[in-house]
């Protein structure tokens, strides 16, 4: 039981508290963050597990792919952020389409 | 020796944490504009775990994307959020009665002890791909086997991760491009600290492009530095002209796809396999690849801050 595993359960146990918020959150900017953090979340599973490999140099191929997906987040961020301000712009209000706010 | 385990684990323990803790208070603070300062600060917390993790390239990634660019536009679009919708409408509750809650807490909970038995089961000691990697890291072009990996050995992710950043633009600019953000004059302190700055983020860029190819950094921590100098001229207040914004800033946004779609048909001519690079020329073909992303990923995260569509006439 070495300190990657418990990065790698902290790792799922974002993604769940995303994905909580992602479900019970009506307001997409708040939904956008919930994405942004159970992306974190299975970044820090994949490089959690990419350590196992006791003392010698991680696995970089995990790494490589946690780059990109850095990456790709982002972009999809902006994108989800323009249709939010598109959807805004035409209903008033940050939250889609037959979702009331309580 | 004890006292420095004791303490690392202390060091974790903490870190992990305030992770979730950070993660909670992001996703459920009453005040948006709280929620996403909390949101940057996750951001930097997450680039110290890259460092306790080993991965010192992901941190450098993280604390440039995750924290930096991804906060600038999270609050340019709260600034231009706060122009369309009235503000009274109250952000925080969760929606659904207290029984749909209920339900997806017993639903996410089962989901937690599936997750963490999975990550629990796997073999606590296994070396993955590594031994591969280093068995043909003298092959690459590379010394720093994250880059090796993905300039090399998987480019194909790295082509097509051009190409989704290319399709964000575009999904943008087709939908018009964003509402402009309300504007402020630059304040003079903005104006004089970002030419201070700029030379040293470029400078900053440069040498993480250099060095990518021996120690940790590369095209997409060089790329997010130079994006980032980009928004910082942006914010005070400069604009491409509008020649600029016609081909030259298209060339900007396609080049590192299209290097690396031609190289690809290349490979696949004479190598027959995509983006096999023949092993003298492999050096030289990843810093060439390598500064062309980082010119079309700096020019994508500025664009994408932005936000503008480059037709005027399209807008309408």
């Amino acid at each position: 039981m070495s300190h990657a595993f418990a990065y790698a359960l902290v790792g799922a146990g974002l993604f769940l508290l995303g994905l909580y918020a992602l479900v019970a959150y009506a307001h997409l900017l708040r939904k956008i963050l919930a994405l942004n953090i159970m992306g974190s979340g299975v970044f820090l599973v994949l490089v959690a597990l990419a350590k196992r490999t006791g003392d010698a140099e991680p696995d970089p191929v995990p790494h490589a792919m946690v780059i990109t997906g850095i990456v790709v987040a982002v972009s999809a961020t902006a994108l989800a952020l323009a249709l939010m301000l598109k959807v805004s712009g035409k209903t008033g209000q940050a939250v889609l389409p037959g979702r009331h706010q309580d | 020796m004890d006292v420095i385990v004791v303490l690392e684990w202390a060091f974790d323990a903490v870190l992990g944490l305030g992770l979730l803790w950070l993660a909670w208070r992001t996703l459920n603070s009453p005040d948006l504009f709280k929620a996403i300062v909390l949101f940057i600060s996750f951001g930097l917390l997450m680039a110290l775990a890259w460092v306790r993790l080993n991965a010192p390239d992901i941190a450098l990634a993280e604390a440039a994307i995750g924290a930096g660019l991804t906060g600038a536009l999270l609050l340019a679009a709260l600034a231009r959020l706060r122009t369309t919708t009235d503000n009274t409408m109250p952000a925080q509750l969760p929606a659904g009665s207290w029984f749909q809650r209920g339900l997806l807490i017993v639903l996410l909970s089962g989901s937690a002890a599936g997750l963490g038995y999975a990550v629990w089961i796997l073999p606590s000691h296994t070396s993955g791909l590594s031994m591969a990697v280093t068995a043909n890291l003298d092959v690459s072009g590379a010394r720093n086997p994250v880059t090796a990996v993905l300039l090399n050995f998987r480019g194909y992710d790295t082509m097509l991760e051009m190409i989704v950043l290319l399709l964000a633009v575009l999904g943008i600019w087709s939908l018009g491009g964003l509402p402009p953000r309300p504007e402020r004059p630059a304040v003079a302190v903005l104006d004089t600290f970002s030419r201070f700055l700029i030379p040293v983020f470029i400078l900053a860029a440069a040498y993480l492009l250099w060095v990518g190819a021996d120690a940790p950094g590369g095209a997409f921590q060089a790329g997010s530095v130079l994006g980032a100098a980009g928004v910082l001229l942006l914010l005070s207040g400069w604009r491409p002209g509008v020649r600029l914004m016609q081909w030259p800033l298209r060339l900007a946004l396609t080049i590192g796809a299209i290097t690396f779609i031609i190289l690809g048909v290349l490979t696949l001519l004479y190598e027959q396999q995509l983006l096999a690079y023949p092993v003298a020329q492999a050096g030289r073909m990843i810093i060439l690849l390598e500064s062309l992303a980082t010119v079309s990923i700096a020019v994508t995260l500025a664009i994408l801050f932005l936000g503008e569509s480059p037709d005027p006439e399209e807008k309408k």
